[in-house]
């Protein structure tokens, strides 16, 4: 984010949202914009491929910065559902709160979420790496298969149910564990890479020693024989 | 889909604006549900009389509908025409009297809710419609309470509308489909209440009226009926002081508030609290799953 470019402003009370998206969609590298008056429109800044900034200045709704690739994106009110779904790279970063499913499915990227994210944070996580600095609802990280979800506050009902092998990091108290999900001992690899995510995430007053990992028990991977007569 | 709102007003200097503000909110979820709309506006009650919201009114049956409703009612009452909907107003000990009218008139003549403040309204059509047919930017009070419907259940009607309403004052909005309505209905027509229509939303209401019937506070009322109540959900409730919000515990349907020092605003999503007053410094939160957020006017 280095420099002396000149941001962009496209103001969406008097321009449309597709005229937005198609903008955005064919900027070269390193451009910057200021999105203006999102009042919580959906499908702000989507299907983003080249490394541009963007931001959006106020409250965004559903599938904010979906599909996103290289972009970083910034919300600085509250996002909507599925607040950059299937990210590929790339960051969003919330300054409020983000509603349910925040971070879908996503491949890789970072999304951070200042405020509290809603149910199902992190549903089917792929690879991408999650930090909220809030607490997260229930079902976060539901089937999530790779990548990491970091939650400062506390967590719902249910967490990881059905996880894969996503590693979950939470500070505060975990109001129950979804089925297959367990207290992992943190090893020292565990810990580095929660420090890098802090760090990365700009979290720098809270101690990655204050918190305690998750994971898959991996009991639900294979089938068990067992099992036949219930089918 | 469908669209609700919900306008909680806590500064009276904004109470004119309660229906402008409203019809905004309405407008813009039109998108969530198109086929119809409707909406409870709650206005300040007059000491020793009751409203009632009757529709189906035609130019064909007013004159009829009138004279018999003045007959039963005596000289201080009033009909108020609203297109095809009459507010009735009338001394309090006479609501029976104008009720068993009501019902046995005919002509496509429906009761739609009776209180000391409630006025409900709805219809088929565009919202943007159906708020200009009642003119709703004009009615003010102290909260009300809309939806935007996208029909699953049921079919495509006036009746099939949001809000219902169940009892005296009391109305719902349903975002979401019930799985276990057509047992509920029976168990509660087993219990005295009756249905007009075969709509899930219903229902909810009904229980909802039969457990406040019951002795219950409204919020015992929605606690209850986590329990009982088997589907996905987002109910906004009002009440004559005020209005209460309930999310089913998946939670799968929007939901989203807005309080300032003037007013508790909920909406399905952001979009509808665009144009409201001061939104900008609002605390804007998401409503949790399975707990009952609820605000009153001091009676």
């Amino acid at each position: 984010m280095s420099g002396t470019r000149n941001t962009q402003v496209f103001d969406l009370s008097t321009s449309n949202l597709r005229e937005l998206n198609s903008r955005l969609q064919n900027e070269g590298p390193d451009a910057a914009w200021e999105i203006q008056n999102p009042v919580g429109r959906h499908a702000l800044a989507v299907g983003l491929t080249q490394p541009i900034s963007v931001t959006i200045d106020g409250h965004a709704g559903y599938y904010a910065a979906g599909m996103n690739q290289r972009a970083n994106v910034v919300i600085t009110g509250n996002a909507g559902q599925g607040v950059g779904e299937n990210m590929m790279s790339g960051s969003v970063h919330v300054k409020g709160n983000a509603s349910s499913s925040a971070g879908a499915t996503a491949h890789g990227g970072l999304l951070v979420i200042d405020g509290d994210a809603g149910a199902r944070c992190g549903i089917s996580i792929k690879g991408a790496d999650i930090v909220v600095r809030g607490s997260v609802g229930h079902m976060s990280a539901f089937m999530a298969q790779s990548g990491n979800l970091v939650v400062c506050g506390d967590a719902g009902d249910a967490l990881g149910d059905s996880l894969y092998e996503t590693r979950i990091f939470v500070r505060g108290n975990v109001k129950g564990l979804g089925a297959d999900c367990e207290e992992k001992e943190m090893t020292p690899e565990d810990l580095a890479i929660l420090t890098s995510l802090l760090s990365k995430a700009g979290v720098t007053d809270i101690s990655p020693s204050e918190f305690r990992l998750f994971g898959s028990a991996r009991k639900l991977y294979h089938f068990r024989v067992d099992n036949a007569s219930a089918y | 889909m469908c669209g609700i709102v919900g306008l909680f007003i806590k500064n009276p200097a904004l109470q004119p604006e309660l229906g402008r503000l409203t019809s905004l909110m309405l407008k813009t979820m039109t998108e969530r549900g198109p086929d119809s709309a409707g909406f409870a506006v709650y206005g300040s009650p007059a000491s020793g009389q009751r409203k009632m919201t009757v529709r189906g009114i035609t130019d064909e049956n007013i004159g009829e509908f009138e004279a018999g409703f003045l007959k039963t009612a005596g000289g201080t009452a009033d009909a108020a025409k609203h297109k095809d909907h009459v507010v009735l107003t009338y001394a309090s000990e006479l609501e029976p009297a104008i009720r068993a009218f009501v019902n046995s008139f005919g002509h496509g003549v429906h009761f739609a809710a009776s209180g000391e403040s409630i006025e409900l309204y709805k219809g088929v059509g565009l919202p943007e419609d159906v708020v200009a047919r009642f003119e709703l930017e004009k009615m003010q009070g102290t909260h009300a309470i809309g939806h935007t419907r996208m029909a699953t259940e049921s079919a495509v009607t006036t009746a099939g509308a949001h809000p219902f309403s169940t009892g005296p004052d009391q109305c719902l909005v349903h975002n979401g489909s019930l799985s276990n309505h057509n047992t509920l209905r029976r168990r509660l027509i087993n219990e005295g209440l009756t249905f007009e229509t075969e709509n899930d939303s219903e229902v909810a209401a009904g229980y909802l009226s039969w457990r406040l019937a019951q002795g219950d506070k409204l919020d015992q009322a929605l606690e209850s009926s986590i329990g009982e109540l088997d589907g996905f959900y987002t109910f906004v409730v009002g009440t004559r002081e005020g209005f209460a919000v309930l999310r089913d515990p998946v939670a799968c349907k929007p939901a989203v508030m807005a309080e300032t020092d003037d007013y508790v605003a909920f909406a399905s999503e952001y979009r509808a609290f665009a144009d409201l007053p001061g939104i900008e410094n609002a605390k804007v939160f998401e409503p949790e799953p399975q707990r009952v957020y609820h605000w009153e006017h001091a009676a």
